[in-house]
């Protein structure tokens, strides 16, 4: 574990370190696979910190991210401009947010935003037809998703609104304990 | 109701502020401005909705008061009162959020006041607040209206504030933790002004005391294992086809390599390399020939393989003429080592160690995932974390939304049927197949067991010629036979009876276990070095259990799938039975604690053990097997995996090695405690000796006799152990009523709106209608 690497600086990587769920080791290893991405457009040297950006269609492609329905969703969630093109900086946050060692909370925070399909920070029924519809690849009738969506509000919204906000979900979701397994990419 | 409510009266007359209720002086008064209202009694709470509105105002009177103020100052200033203030005050008490009555209002207040002033002492900004511009929101748009905005900067400096208050390896934590983007959490850092610890550095650089110590040195040692990570790719490969669920089936099997790799390691260093080093005489072994590595008898008896061995004096003593016979005396270095004690010791060590270990395995089970079951929120859990994000590729991920959609329709399904419950016919019927499936299930548990009675007791009596030492491993066939089989029938009486416990399996591993150990304590009659005889008869069963895996392995997935694709020509491969095979991890890693007294050597064979079953259990997967298709609680089957491995098979093991350790007493012709009259003696014998070379110390052998022995002592401690879990279970029931209550408090505030427009809407009717 020598300092024989010359893409980032010592201060880039402890401050990668600090703000992350990852060692060094991975924390280069995923810069590798953020290269391997487009080689001609990321440099091998970020001390300079360039401001270099990957197309969506690129990050959709990566192989743990291109059968997953949400993979949209969770690149416009990640990316600073919300359009699903990312820095390095929202690679990493990404995985980071998406690793083992992230806590409850901080899944449960993105789980919302990604489910929040017209970013008003509420879950509404449509919000929550498109999930639902996402998640089965359209096989369930109209009515099937709007009953499901119904009750889904009625189960999880606490201050009768007619749609989930974060407490909301969140409070829901310390229900579920496969949450923390499911909502995790291995990389 | 009406408007009954009798705020203002209760503000002017405001009595001191106690915790409990007491019944205000104005309810007389109600009655008489309300002729419509029943007469009011104790019980009727909803007469005395207004005592809460009192009650909030008493206990929070502190923060209230500045409050009132300002507002009173501000109506001056705004010249009269409104002249509909005490109409909407009286609105305000009406509201169903207000009207909870007395007794829960108490509890909610009196909570409010407890933690407020823990609220009031964090002056972190709400993240929500703070994100919008971090994560594009639509909210952004109203920037400019927005007087949040306006502040973004203090917020953050108050964010920074924080983070510089916290101790450094918390920082690190919390900035971590917080969900904000990776750039502003690094200008966040960088506004510290001492540089940022990294929480894992190799040198923990805070000072705490030594128990913290301990668990950052645990956690340490736990993290760089993870940073290892063995295996990564296998298990991102079997996650990516199979989902979490075969996965922690991987895991499990991982854990226990951990805790077989630590017990070797122990042993290993502190008992076997130093019996090597210095081997007994003892006559030429007979010649190796291939059975021995199944039957464990012959060349492998006198081995450092058995308990029989290890011998019971000092080593490389200098003083003793050693009748060990130490093959090299003219060593530079003469470290004599005590043999006895240090086997007991490191089997005890290894013991603890493997019970700290799987405590905090369980602590972290617990903590994460173990839910109660509770039923409401099933469909909403079910949608927001059914889908697995490890599994990536196409067919898996075909094959998962089918199974969501499956189940989802089960669900709904599920709902519709419990509006309309089951006839009595069906119930009775219902009731009669659970409990005949529950006879057939305990008959059978019976049978074997009784079964395995008989025949081991028939095997005892025949004596082994040297030749056949083959007939030995009838009794391990007979048990591992039953333990492969069992398990397929449970599966069939599961399906009948439409119910899922995969703990009824383990049921007959134990008992056919907890019978074996009572024979092979009897069996000291017989056996002349008994302790290598029950060694070997362990080694045996470990061995035969590792075959029978195979041979699951290879009938029940290879050669079902080959009959599946070939014969019967549908599309479909055999599942991976996660709950099957977990429970053969469970019952092999039992006969390894068992059995680590009298072979030392065994956890190394269950670490090669388990070492071969990853790669084979793996190839088998990737090539026969086809996804799940029943909805598998992963973490919450873990937890319960673990469980078992710690109560029945952990506790039962050393409950074992105790029992032998305490009780029984060491064959005379072999092993380190030849000639005590039990294993336990050894330390005692020890302490004498001390005290005999050098009396200063006497005070030393004080410790067992008054701290380990004394019954008092250990019931004072066993009594302080209980109080407390008494204290945190009430604790923990307590905060579980308050959570529903707040719970309901919340629903009702969420009335309060709608309350409010109906009342909205009475007063524009009624202006319609009166103009």
């Amino acid at each position: 574990m020598g300092n024989k690497q010359t893409i980032f600086t010592p201060e880039q990587l402890d401050a990668y370190q600090d703000c992350t769920f990852f060692t060094r080791k991975e924390i280069l290893r995923l810069f590798y696979r953020y290269r391997d991405l487009a080689p001609q457009l990321v440099p091998l040297d970020y001390t300079s910190k360039p401001n270099v950006t990957l197309p969506y269609e690129l990050i959709g492609s990566m192989p743990e991210l291109k059968d997953n329905p949400f993979r949209q969703r969770i690149a416009e969630v990640f990316s600073e401009s919300g359009d699903g093109n990312m820095t390095l900086d929202d690679f990493l946050d990404m995985f980071s947010v998406l690793s083992e060692m992230a806590p409850r909370d901080l899944k449960a925070y993105y789980a919302f935003k990604i489910y929040d399909f017209n970013n008003d920070d509420y879950i509404c029924k449509s919000d929550l037809e498109k999930t639902v519809n996402k998640l089965t690849r359209n096989e369930l009738t109209p009515e099937e998703v709007s009953l499901a969506c119904e009750k889904v509000i009625y189960e999880a919204d606490l201050d009768n609104d007619g749609k989930l906000s974060l407490e909301d979900f969140q409070h829901m979701i310390i229900r579920a304990p496969d949450f923390l397994s499911t909502f995790h990419i291995r990389i | 109701m009406g408007e009954c409510g009798l705020s203002t009266a209760g503000r002017t007359t405001r009595p001191r502020a106690v915790p409990e209720l007491h019944v205000p002086h104005s309810r007389v008064g109600v009655s008489a401005l309300c002729p419509c209202s029943q007469e009011p009694s104790p019980d009727n709470e909803g007469a005395l909705h207004s005592s809460f509105c009192q009650l909030i105002e008493e206990q929070s009177s502190l923060v209230a008061g500045a409050i009132e103020m300002e507002l009173q100052e501000r109506n001056r200033e705004q010249g009269e009162q409104h002249p509909g203030y005490a109409t909407t005050l009286r609105i305000l008490a009406n509201m169903p959020s207000r009207t909870i009555g007395r007794s829960r209002g108490a509890i909610i207040s009196q909570y409010y006041n407890r933690t407020a002033r823990l609220r009031r002492r964090s002056s972190r900004p709400s993240l929500q607040q703070l994100n919008r511009t971090a994560r594009p929101s639509l909210r952004q748009f109203d920037l400019e209206s927005d007087p949040a905005h306006a502040t973004l900067a203090d917020k953050q400096s108050l964010l920074a504030k924080e983070l510089l208050s916290l101790p450094p390896a918390q920082r690190s934590q919390v900035l971590m933790e917080v969900p904000l983007s990776l750039e502003e959490k690094r200008s966040l850092r960088q506004k510290r002004s001492t540089p940022g610890l990294r929480a894992h550095s190799a040198e923990p650089t805070f000072a705490c005391a030594w128990w913290q110590d301990c668990i950052v040195l645990v956690s340490l040692f736990l993290a760089l294992v993870h940073a290892a990570q063995p295996w990564h790719y296998a298990l991102k490969q079997i996650s990516g086809r199979f989902g979490s669920s075969v996965l922690s089936y991987f895991l499990f099997l991982k854990t226990l390599l951990l805790f077989n790799i630590i017990s070797f390691l122990l042993l290993l260093v502190f008992v076997v390399a130093l019996q090597a080093a210095y081997p007994p005489a003892v006559a030429s072994p007979p010649p190796f020939t291939g059975l021995e590595l199944l039957t464990g008898v012959g060349s492998f008896t006198h081995s450092l393989l058995y308990y029989g061995y290890y011998s019971n004096t000092t080593l490389n003593d200098p003083s003793a003429s050693s009748p060990s016979g130490s093959t090299s005396p003219s060593r530079a270095t003469q470290l004599p080592y005590n043999m006895p004690l240090a086997y007991m010791f490191t089997i005890g060590a290894s013991f603890f160690a493997t019970c700290i270990l799987l405590m905090y395995s369980m602590y972290h089970s617990f903590l994460k995932s173990y839910r109660v079951g509770s039923s409401t929120g099933v469909l909403a859990i079910k949608i927001f974390s059914a889908w697995d994000f490890k599994v990536v590729q196409r067919h898996s991920v075909k094959l998962q939304s089918e199974n969501i959609c499956t189940q989802l329709k089960e669900l709904l399904a599920e709902q519709r049927l419990r509006s309309c419950p089951l006839s009595l016919p069906q119930r009775l019927r219902h009731i009669t197949v659970l409990l005949l499936a529950w006879l057939l299930a305990l008959g059978t548990v019976l049978g074997c067991v009784v079964a395995v009675y008989y025949f081991s007791e028939h095997m005892h009596t025949v004596s082994t010629a040297p030749g056949e030492e083959g007939v030995l491993l009838a009794l391990p066939l007979i048990v591992s036979l039953l333990n492969t089989l069992m398990p397929h029938f449970y599966n069939l009486l599961a399906a009948w009876e439409k119910q899922d416990s995969p703990a009824a399996e383990v049921y007959v591993a134990i008992l056919v276990l907890g019978l074996l150990c009572y024979q092979w304590l009897s069996r000291r009659l017989i056996c002349s070095c008994w302790e290598t005889c029950v060694g070997q008869d362990l080694y045996r069963f470990v061995v035969m259990d590792f075959i029978f895996t195979l041979l699951d392995t290879g009938f029940g997935e290879l050669l079902w799938r080959l009959i599946l694709e070939k014969k019967l020509k549908s599309k479909r491969r055999p599942e991976f039975d996660i709950a099957q095979n977990v429970l053969e991890l469970i019952y092999g890693q039992t006969l390894t604690w068992l059995g680590v007294l009298f072979a030392p050597l065994l956890p190394a064979v269950q670490v090669l053990k388990l070492l071969l079953l990853f790669y084979i259990k793996k190839t088998s997967l990737m090539q026969n097997c086809q996804s799940p298709s029943k909805p598998w609680q992963a973490s919450h089957m873990s937890t319960v995996f673990i469980t078992l491995l710690f109560f029945p098979s952990f506790l039962g093991a050393a409950i074992f090695v105790s029992y032998t350790i305490w009780w029984e007493k060491p064959s005379e012709t072999c092993g380190p405690f030849r000639g005590l009259q039990t294993i336990y003696q050894t330390p005692k014998v020890w302490v004498e000796l001390l005290e005999e070379s050098n009396p200063n110390i006497a005070w030393f052998s004080w410790i067992p006799q008054y701290l380990v022995e004394n019954t008092v002592f250990l019931f004072f401690l066993s009594g302080i152990v209980l109080a407390v879990i008494y204290f945190n279970i009430q604790v923990l029931r307590g905060q579980r009523r308050i959570i529903c209550l707040l719970e309901e408090q919340i629903a009702n505030e969420g009335e309060d709106k709608k309350f409010l427009i109906q009342k909205i809407h009475s007063i524009y009717d009624r202006k319609v209608h009166c103009a």
